[in-house]
């Protein structure tokens, strides 16, 4: 029972980095902006109530800001945080590239593990938890269909 | 005051090691229950009121006579009795089937910031298509339904009340028997969702006088994708069907067809007859504990787990008074899915989200909650593990910074 008991404390503790609870609560880029040149994706979680909306202005196909806002898990609000930091700044193309692989980690799928990641590459305790897989990918979703819109639009 | 020692006929235990506290969503199966499925399928699977033959006659002999057992569990008549897909189902039912056909412009329909998405989304949908107005009983300061809270919005325009028995969240009693009464005075029509509250209180609907009342088998020991509506017998003549076809129809015209009495006239299709059948055991199952033994075994449990959540630094529990086995609480600054996951990682099963309730969320003015909700089969050693689980991210959150 010890060794079990330990041994459940460290996937808890792999999950809940300490990379990850720095972003829940010392969220960057959080707080929309009245700016008519940000697109912006709300999704919702229906059973769980996790909510988040991402906001990014993009100029010459480069993702030049993201923002965040909403409520939810620790696993859910500090992802918006880190996904802020990591994909700004980037190409859209290689945004995207970056978000799907993200999301195959997660998924415990195959991907391409010589993406740099950085605070990202610590969500992959969550592929232990596959009931969290949503929290961990609710706010990568919005932003992908931020960008995504900007392509079909223009 | 003794327990209730009924773990041994829950076969889900013989194979999981887990501390099941969320019945409110979902009730465990017993044995007896399990093999009359595994019997209807074995030994006597034929279709209802279709064949001539003896097996088809046989199947829908125990068909009915599971709708006779419904029927006497909650003081009813045999066809007063329709079985639905579930709770949310008949209570569409209400709404769509006598509602719409009902309602106009200009009249009241009194709901709840307590109730469940399936009492409160039908009304509000059937409000925006008759001109009907959807009109709240304020909630007092602990979140209940009152009876001076409720008189003072029914008026003559008052045409449906539609309540919760017992809060799928608050664990609260609604004062249904006194609120119907006023309700009949103002000629208003009651229709009550007694999802979690037949499972844990008996209930006789002459006694409350409602016009209908909705639950849901798997809430209660019996199958998953079965519910039922009780409706008066001159109520379900004045609903309309929401669903055609084949049972339901008496005579099918080019012209123009007719339908069947009630119950049947709401059941078309083949229905769950397997789980028909065998919910007829878990009103057997219920009947042989006893409701009284029932809420004094929750309540044991529940008052033992509120009394060591006091002395847990940071936990709120938003119902200490709540009338029945279920318990809604939060951590200090951790989302319950945070909570949720370290407490699984002890397998300890409770719910958290909002509960199909985010209009009582509002209220309670929290994103979400967790919710621990006991039944027979719970015993102290799930409390302590409960407790002990509780405790557990407790520190470990304030560990992390939170």
């Amino acid at each position: 029972m010890p060794g079990y008991r330990r041994n459940n404390m460290n996937r808890l503790e792999n999950l809940y980095r300490q990379i990850i609870m720095d972003h829940y609560k010392n969220p960057r880029n959080k707080g929309l902006l009245d700016d008519a040149r940000y697109r912006k994706e709300h999704i919702k979680n229906p059973s769980c109530g996790d909510d988040v909306t991402i906001q990014t202005y993009c100029e010459d196909g480069v993702v030049k800001d993201i923002r965040h806002e909403g409520t939810g898990c620790s696993i859910c609000c500090s992802s918006a945080s880190v996904l802020s930091e990591l994909l700004k700044d980037r190409p859209i193309e290689e945004a995207l590239t970056i978000s799907d692989n993200y999301t195959k980690m997660i998924a415990n799928q195959p991907y391409d593990d010589t993406i740099e990641f950085e605070d990202a590459l610590a969500y992959q305790g969550v592929r232990n938890f596959p009931a969290r897989t949503k929290c961990a990918t609710i706010a990568w979703k919005a932003f992908e269909s931020t960008v995504k819109e900007v392509d079909d639009d223009e | 005051m003794d327990l209730l020692d009924v773990k041994k006929d829950f076969p889900l235990f013989d194979h999981n090691d887990i501390v099941y506290l969320d019945t409110a969503a979902t009730a465990l199966t017993p044995k007896n229950v399990v093999n009359a499925l595994c019997a209807y399928y074995n030994e006597s699977s034929a279709n209802v009121h279709r064949g001539v033959y003896k097996l088809s006659h046989e199947a829908t002999n125990r068909y009915n006579e599971t709708r006779q057992a419904v029927a006497d569990f909650i003081g009813a008549d045999f066809d007063e009795i329709v079985f639905t897909r579930g709770a949310s189902s008949a209570l569409n039912l209400v709404a769509f089937g006598y509602g719409l056909a009902n309602l106009q412009e200009g009249d009241e329909i009194v709901v709840s910031e307590l109730e469940h998405h399936s009492n409160f989304l039908p009304w509000q949908q059937v409000a925006k298509k008759t001109g009907a107005k959807l009109v709240y009983v304020p909630l007092s300061e602990t979140g209940r339904i009152e009876v001076e809270a409720f008189e003072s919005v029914v008026n003559a325009n008052t045409k449906i009340v539609a309540l919760t028995h017992v809060s799928n969240v608050m664990g609260y009693i609604t004062p249904i028997r006194e609120i119907t009464k006023i309700a009949h005075k103002h000629g208003a029509v009651v229709s009550v969702d007694a999802a979690q509250s037949a499972p844990h209180i008996a209930i006789d609907v002459r006694e409350i006088d409602c016009d209908f009342l909705a639950f849901s088998s798997h809430k209660m020991l019996g199958p998953k994708g079965l519910g039922v509506l009780y409706g008066k017998k001159k109520r379900l003549y004045e609903m309309e069907p929401v669903e055609y076809g084949g049972d339901m129809v008496e005579t099918a015209g080019k012209e123009g067809s007719t339908w069947q009495a009630p119950p049947i006239r709401f059941e078309t299709g083949t229905p769950p007859i397997d789980g028909v059948i065998a919910f007829s055991e878990a009103l057997k199952y219920l009947k042989t504990l006893g409701f009284d033994a029932i809420a004094k075994h929750e309540k044991r449990l529940k008052d033992y787990v509120l009394k060591a959540f006091s002395k847990i630094e940071g936990v709120t529990v938003y119902n200490p008074t709540s009338d029945t086995g279920m318990l809604t609480f939060n951590l200090e600054s951790v989302h319950p899915h945070d909570v949720v996951t370290v407490l699984d990682e002890d397998n300890i099963a409770v719910r958290a989200g909002h509960h199909c309730a985010q209009p009582l969320m509002q209220w309670l003015n929290v994103p979400a909650t967790l919710r621990a909700s006991f039944y027979i089969y719970n015993t102290l050693e799930d409390c302590d593990r409960l407790i002990e689980s509780v405790k557990k991210a407790s520190r470990f959150f304030r560990d992390a910074g939170l």
